[in-house]
């Protein structure tokens, strides 16, 4: 690689000034990165995935019983058949986007503040996304036959039944998932042919040797990756848009008060952009204080992720007015019921809850001074974390608990097991997010070293 | 309809089925049931062994003696010593360190490993020579009967292949009219219950029969030869003729013996009044096919009693309103409890005790009645004053075409009004007539059990026998039976189960359920039914006559007996008639399921004025508990299983109950006013106090209850009943002193407890009631009116103008051949649940237990929706059967992502179990929630005797998979091959649904909506039918009759006005105008459309709101 500059330091380009702290030289990039997977393990890692693991093993448990004695061990019933594993389903999901948001459309629109976050937030995208992939499959009745939802050929001829978003889901998702995985590859190449060079042990350098894919950074290298990279950009961009459209769909295509609604698609991509930047917020603070990256997130990358935040933030507000308003305004008595129960019903204080922590909460984000603050917005994407997990609960259980027949309506109630399950999907992702830090880059060296001081003049040929 | 018609009639003697078991060693054990046969006395070591063998469930002949370790008395044995965990679902609560442990070596064993499951070795052994008229896979009918209280009920049974399966109606038997009852639905259950009693049994310990009958004969020559002094013979209500000329030989041959017969839902008081008012006793019977007007004193004669089948029937003929009839009965309820028949009622009204017998004097004053003279009876509220006018002007104007039926649990004084009113009515010899009592030695029960104790305590009695009843539970409070049996040394007891008595008998038999043994009985009309069983004992059990006959000396199998008794000079009626062809009358009296010319003579009796007027006076002074600051308790069977002999089928207890949807708990009812005075909420345990007597049970809030009244369910607090009914509940028998009536001066406190109810349908405060009522009436759900209506049914109609009518974009589906489709009359539909349970019983629907309940998960194909309507205080009551819909354009065939659920070719919506995958999504689209889930394996697959009882021809669900209504498709297939055979088209009538098939009124009919002439599509071309919830467009092929009520103008004003405010404020609430329920506007929001009010039967408001 390239010498240390002196001016680099002292000097920063002009218009760049907070993505990247002073001072930082490609050099330092390299080292301070690759820094953190071949440094000494810290001690609260080995805590912290320890927790980690102990989660992830309760949700083991958790599915293990379920395999042995069916979903009934959960607080599901007739008529709220959906709980929470479609609620978790929904939320990982949710929580998925920002990766791909940050990753895809703002390298399309050229903000290049991402370059630090994205490849941290893109892992979190996968795991997430496999976090979510966990639920559809061990909510059925018979988990094992769950491929029946696949079209695979089959002596029968049996297909799927396409009319059904449930099978939109399973190509939305599991297409997600794969572009995903491929862009979060793809962008990684370059870094693992860092990391093969910067290993000291063999085994190492095999091992990121087979995962760089022989990259040598010669130009025509650099000049396929680009292309294949923007490609990629253009074709996760569209997914950001579809998945949790048609995740919402599942609901919108029924007919339950409180589902089918039109409002429904882009409310609830809005909500997933609002949840994962929340996500990539509650990550990504405190590892910026563990491992002493403030050079690379930077005051002003919190300060544009709070500003998306309060974005998305009124979207999702205003589909809860349009909601309510849409109740009203509709004359149908269902709806008007079913806005009434959600508002005064036995879970009204799930929807205050939501309110307080969807609504109210954000607007701190108005003020530069809670936007600024690595202590609030940790704080305020908290409550995001926690509100986007209410509206969930509160458009799946209070649409359900009391639809048109009033005989037949009826209370929902998580059980532990629906618990142990969620923690076990929190324990997979802290336990996969542990990991990744530990063994891959958790920073794209090859983008911060573009803006890095040296790097500007080197990456603007 | 049934095969039943093109059969022959019996081939021989016994069902073909009898024959057609497979020869097993089963038969082992009953080898000596030939006459006077004594039976090979095996040695002692081995006898156990061989009575285990002959009982057991496993297989018949043992080959090893690890074999023989299957039987249930070894297993009861292992598990004894080795408790496994309690047999029922998994609950939350349940996993203990054991399944932890369990869980997590299976979390590390599921990680590398796939499961293989070994299936069971079995051995089947085919025909060697097919049995004749025996197809396999074509089911078989034949007639027979269940006695309930000693009463009749004829059916007709459905076997496969030597298996009774399902019960129904016979249509032809006056006692039913087609139709069933919760008891008969579910008796095959109970033919199959595990828990049944298997072995005779020495204290305790597994014996022969020949230990036994070795004990028993120096017994019996010991009391032969004091004349039977110490002899006694306990039994229910006896009807069967052959048991009474038994008991007539036994007494013979013992003169001093007694025999007592006592049922703890007797009929003491009504032949208390009986001898008052007649001097005899006679047994009242009511015709309502030919009653225009009905007064219910207190009477559930609609569900309960012996005769409420034919009621039921009788009473929704004269109530339907289909085609251009349009003539109505009106039936006038006065309650101190809730009942179905009240919820049925034009007009009903709560009322006290006390104020029921003043209704009823005062009444009887009115009319005239014979030594009903005297002072104006005060009626202490005004509301009570209009009702004594209204219902008097129409009893007068209806003179030979009313009947006035006091309930079987009323004070005696009102069982001699009533009399005395049917009587100045001109109702007797039309709609009233009193009968010969079918049952044997018919007279007041309790008194007789009580001599029987005190001849025990006086040391009299040395040998007891007890068969088919179990007095230790159903005594009255103060009449110690258990510490009674300790003072006879030698006890027997014969019954189904081992249950309270048969514990602490010295010796108990096993019965044979009816469905396995020979005999015969009587319907409350006299009719004879020659019972014929179905299948082979699949225990050592006997007959009451088989025991009977032991008593007597010999041996005799309960066949030879019927046959012998029937054959005999003393038998009631020649079979075989004049021409003396015993054959030929014993064939077709099998095969019809009764015996003609065996109804019980009509007897004249006129009223005795004296008596009327001690009545009257009577009832004037009572003042009730009520005076005294308490409350009054009523007792009533409870509405699933009766005196709590049928409690541990789990088919019964988990059937919501009418009106309170209660499943798994005992309940005190208790009106919304009273349990505000108490401070009492739903599910807050109470100490009901009788004297110093006292139970506890959980109070249930009941709109409509009578107030200061409290009613409570016999039949519960069974100790030795099973494993599903033991120790749920507690027996409120033991509240009740002998000699005292059904209702009981009681008080009550709260404990502090709380305790979460099991019910289907909305545990609610008065909050929740009025959001759900409004929003049912808002949208429309049950839609009602009155017969002045019928013409211009606005009522009907009119919701829908006012909703914009959900249109599809899909095609419409076309049908070229059948076209299935439903049609359900609210205004005769009871809510007696008989469909519910037929429907369990056709479909295999399995039952789930408390937690599951509690937890939304019951399993019901069909459920009967209550709704309340108006006035929280007297609401009325609405019962809708909602069953799957069957939607041409099902919502949920569109969401299922694997296709498990699909449109056929004729309409139905479709289950494939096979497919399902269980996401569960269908139910969430499903706007009528019919859909059931298996959340867990609720199915028994392992007990063998339970997979006996099951439909071959339905799927056994299993876990995961989603299931519902199928509009009994097995059903349509059976007659879809017949007609194909034939090459015709099935006809109209020739697919009966289960619970079409159980309704005793006949308000759900089922065919082929294709077919105009069908009498489903005339149905459906009514004006009445409706769809429920049009506005989404899922074109249910299940439609409703609207609800027609038949209301007294001269009570309707105020009724309306009464529901008008309700159903206002509860439309506020609804629209989220936040109105108050509690403002009192009467304005009729909209007056009726008829204001014609000339014919009798016209009624001149619209009593709702609409829109």
């Amino acid at each position: 690689m390239t010498t240390v500059s002196d001016a680099a330091g002292t000097r920063p380009p002009l218009g760049k000034p907070d993505f990247i702290g002073p001072g930082e030289t490609p050099q330092s990039v390299t080292d301070t990165i690759s820094g953190v997977v071949y440094g000494k393990t810290h001690r609260w890692w080995v805590f912290a995935l320890a927790g980690a693991f102990g989660l992830l093993s309760i949700g083991f448990l958790a599915l293990t019983w379920l395999l042995v004695k069916g979903v009934g061990i959960w607080g599901i019933n007739i008529p709220v058949a959906w709980g929470w594993a479609i609620i978790n389903f929904v939320w990982w999901i949710g929580i998925g986007h920002a990766g791909t948001l940050i990753s895809a459309i703002l390298l399309l629109l050229r903000q290049e503040w991402r370059t630090s976050i994205n490849r941290f937030a893109e892992a979190m995208t996968l795991f997430a996304v496999a976090c979510a992939g966990l639920f559809p499959i061990f909510h059925t009745g018979r988990p094992w036959l769950s491929y029946w939802m696949l079209p695979y050929p089959n002596t029968m001829q049996i297909w799927p039944q396409f009319r059904s978003p449930l099978i939109w889901d399973v190509f939305a998702v599991s297409t997600y998932a794969i572009i995903s995985l491929v862009f979060w590859y793809v962008g990684l190449i370059p870094d693992l042919a860092t990391m093969r060079d910067k290993a000291r042990r063999l085994s190492l350098k095999r091992t990121f040797g087979i995962f760089a894919l022989g990259w040598r950074g010669a130009a025509d290298h650099w000049h396929n990756y680009e292309k294949a990279y923007l490609l990629l950009a253009g074709l996760s961009t569209p997914l950001v848009l579809s998945v949790h459209s048609v995740v919402s769909l599942d609901f919108a295509v029924a007919q339950v008060p409180g589902w089918h609604a039109t409002i429904f698609p882009p409310y609830f991509v809005a909500g997933a952009i609002y949840a994962g930047f929340a996500m990539v917020l509650t990550l990504m603070i405190p590892l910026r204080h563990l491992f002493g990256l403030h050079a690379y997130i930077t005051q002003r990358h919190l300060e544009n992720m709070g500003k998306v935040m309060l974005t998305t933030g009124l979207i999702v507000a205003y589909g809860y007015a349009c909601e309510l308003f849409m109740a009203y305004y509709s004359g149908n008595v269902f709806e008007r019921y079913m806005m009434v129960n959600r508002t005064t019903g036995p879970y009204w204080y799930m929807y205050g809850m939501l309110m307080l922590c969807n609504v109210a909460v954000p607007q701190l984000l108005w003020f530069k001074r809670f936007r600024t603050s690595a202590f609030w917005l940790f704080l305020v994407s908290q409550f995001v974390n926690v509100g986007m997990w209410l509206e969930r609960f509160v458009i799946v259980v209070t649409s359900l608990h009391r639809d048109f027949l009033v005989s037949s309506w009826g209370m929902y109630s998580a059980t532990k097991w629906d618990w142990a399950v969620f923690l076990g999907t929190i324990g997979l992702f802290a336990s996969l997010i542990f990991i990744f830090i530990r063994i891959l880059p958790a920073l794209s060296m090859t983008e911060l070293k573009m803006i890095s001081a040296e790097g500007k003049s080197v990456g603007e040929h | 309809m049934k095969i039943l018609s093109d059969q022959p009639p019996n081939p021989s003697d016994q069902p073909p089925n009898r024959s057609s078991e497979p020869p097993s060693g089963r038969d082992e054990g009953r080898e000596g049931r030939g006459a006077l046969e004594p039976l090979d006395a095996p040695p002692v070591g081995l006898a156990r062994v061989r009575e285990g063998v002959a009982a057991g469930r496993g297989p018949g002949l043992w080959r090893s003696f690890d074999e023989l370790a299957e039987t249930p008395e070894f297993q009861r044995l292992i598990e004894n010593e080795f408790p496994r965990h309690a047999p029922g679902e998994w609950s939350e609560g349940s996993a203990d360190r054991r399944d932890f442990l369990k869980l997590a070596g299976a979390a590390v064993g599921l990680a590398g490993l796939t499961a293989c499951t070994r299936q069971p070795f079995e051995r089947i052994v085919p025909y060697v020579e097919q049995p004749e008229h025996l197809v396999p896979g074509e089911p078989q009918f034949y007639a027979t009967a269940m006695t309930v209280g000693g009463y009749a009920v004829g059916l007709l049974a459905e076997s496969h292949m030597g298996r009774p399966t399902k019960l129904t109606g016979n249509p032809g038997h006056p006692s039913t009219g087609g139709g069933t009852d919760v008891l008969a639905q579910s008796a095959t259950l109970g033919l199959y219950d595990p828990d049944r009693s298997t072995s005779i049994e020495r204290l305790g310990k597994l014996v022969g029969w020949e230990p036994f009958l070795g004990e028993l004969e120096p017994v019996m020559r010991a009391q032969e030869a004091i004349g039977g002094e110490g002899l006694r013979v306990l039994t229910g209500t006896v009807s069967s003729p052959l048991i009474s000329a038994q008991m007539a030989q036994i007494l013979e041959r013992f003169p001093r013996a007694r025999w007592i017969q006592y049922e703890p839902i007797n009929d003491d008081v009504a032949r208390r009044a009986s001898a008052a008012a007649f001097g005899r006793i006679v047994d009242a019977r009511y015709d309502l096919s030919r009653a225009d007007v009905v007064l219910a004193l207190d009477s559930d004669f609609l569900t309960q009693g012996p005769d409420h089948l034919r009621h039921a029937g009788d009473f929704a003929a004269r109530r339907e309103v289909r085609g251009s009839k349009r003539e109505m009965n009106r039936l006038y309820a006065l309650e101190t409890t809730t009942t179905a028949t009240g919820a049925s009622a034009d007009h009903r009204k709560p009322v006290r005790r006390s104020q029921l017998g003043r209704f009823a004097a005062a009444l009887a004053a009115r009319l005239g009645a014979s030594g009903a003279a005297g002072p104006a009876i005060d009626l202490g509220d005004p509301e009570l004053e209009r009702w004594l006018e209204a219902v008097a002007a129409d009893l007068e104007t209806h003179r030979g075409r009313s009947v006035v039926i006091p309930g079987r649990f009323t004070d005696e004084g009102v069982h001699v009004l009533a009399h005395a009113l049917n009587e100045a009515l001109g109702n007797v010899g039309t709609t009233v007539s009193h009968i010969e009592p079918v049952a044997a030695a018919a007279g007041e029960q309790t008194p007789t059990m009580a001599e029987l104790i005190d001849d025990i305590e006086a040391g009299e009695v040395q040998a007891l026998f007890v068969l088919d009843a179990n007095p230790v539970y159903e005594a009255p409070a103060d009449l110690d039976f258990a510490a009674a049996l300790d003072r006879v040394p030698f006890t027997v007891h014969l019954g189904l189960y081992k249950d309270e008595t048969g514990s602490l008998c010295r010796w108990h038999v096993p019965q044979s359920h009816f469905l396995e043994g020979w005999g015969d009985t009587r319907a409350y009309g006299g009719t004879v039914t020659i019972v014929q069983p179905l299948i082979e004992p699949l225990y050592s059990s006997r007959t009451v006559s088989e025991l009977l006959a032991v008593i007597q000396g010999s041996l005799v199998s309960d066949y030879e007996l019927v046959r012998a008794f029937w054959s005999g000079p003393t038998a009631p009626v020649a079979l075989g008639g004049e021409a003396g062809d015993f054959e030929a009358g014993w064939r077709e009296a099998l095969h019809d399921g009764f015996v003609p010319g065996t109804e019980s003579p009509a007897v004249a009796v006129s009223v005795a004025g004296a008596a009327v007027s001690a009545a009257i006076s009577e009832s004037v002074a009572a003042e009730g508990a009520v005076a005294q600051g308490g409350l009054d308790l009523v007792l009533r069977p409870d509405p699933n299983f009766y005196d709590g002999r049928y409690a541990n089928n789990p088919w019964l207890m988990e059937l919501p109950r009418p009106l309170t949807k209660m499943t798994w708990d005992q309940v005190a009812l208790i009106s919304t006013a009273t349990a505000g005075t108490h401070g009492v909420e739903t599910g807050d345990v109470i100490r009901i106090q009788v004297g110093d007597r006292a139970l506890e049970a959980p109070a249930w809030i009941e709109p409509g209850h009578a107030d200061d009244t409290i009613t409570l369910w016999l039949g519960w607090g069974r100790k030795n009943a099973g494993r599903v009914a033991d120790g749920l509940g507690a027996n409120a028998q033991k509240l009740r002193p002998s000699g005292a009536g059904w209702a009981l001066e009681a008080t009550i406190e709260r404990t502090g407890r709380t305790e979460r109810l099991a019910s289907t349908q909305l545990h609610f405060n008065l909050t929740d009631y009025r959001t759900a009522s409004g929003q049912a009436e808002a949208r429309h759900l049950v839609r009602h009116g009155t017969l002045a209506e019928v013409d211009h049914p606005e009522f009907v109609h009119e919701p829908e103008h006012h909703v914009p009518q959900g249109t599809s974009l899909l095609p419409e589906w076309s049908y070229d051949g059948h076209a299935w489709g439903m049609a359900v009359d609210l205004t005769t539909c009871t809510g007696c649940n008989a469909c519910v349970v037929a429907c369990q019983a056709e479909n295999n629907v399995p039952t789930v237990g408390k937690e599951q309940v509690l937890a939304g998960r019951e399993m019901h194909w069909i459920r009967i929706d209550r709704y309340y309507d108006g006035d929280p205080y007297d609401p009325r009551i609405h019962h809708q059967p909602v069953m799957c819909q069957h939607c041409e354009k099902a919502p949920c065939e569109l969401v299922c992502p694997v296709g498990a659920t699909v449109h056929s070719f004729e309409g139905l919506n479709e289950m494939v179990y096979n497919r399902c995958i269980g996401t569960r999504y269908c139910s969430n689209n499903c706007p009528y929630k019919v859909r059931r889930f298996n959340f867990f394996l609720y199915n028994d697959k392992q007990t063998p005797v339970v997979k006996m009882g099951r439909n071959p021809n339905v799927t056994v669900r299993s876990r995961g998979v989603m299931e519902k209504c199928t509009y009994c498709v097995q059903r349509i297939n059976r007659a879809r091959i017949e007609a194909k055979k034939e090459g015709r088209r099935i006809r109209d009538g020739e697919v009966v649904t289960a619970c079409q098939e159980a309704c005793p009124s006949h308000a759900i009919t089922f065919g082929d909506i294709n077919d105009p002439t069908s009498e489903v599509a005339r149905w459906k071309a009514e004006e009445l039918d409706y769809r429920l919830l049009p506005e989404l467009a899922t074109q249910p092929r299940t439609t409703y009759l609207a609800k027609i009520r038949n209301p007294n103008p001269a009570l309707v004003d105020d009724a309306s006005a009464h529901g008008e405010e309700a159903d206002h404020g509860a439309e506020e609430t609804a629209t989220g105008a936040g109105g108050d329920h509690a403002s009192l506007d009467p304005t009729p929001v909209r007056p009726g459309p008829s204001s014609s009010g000339t014919s009798p039967g016209s009624a001149p408001t619209a009593s709702q709101v609409l829109g």
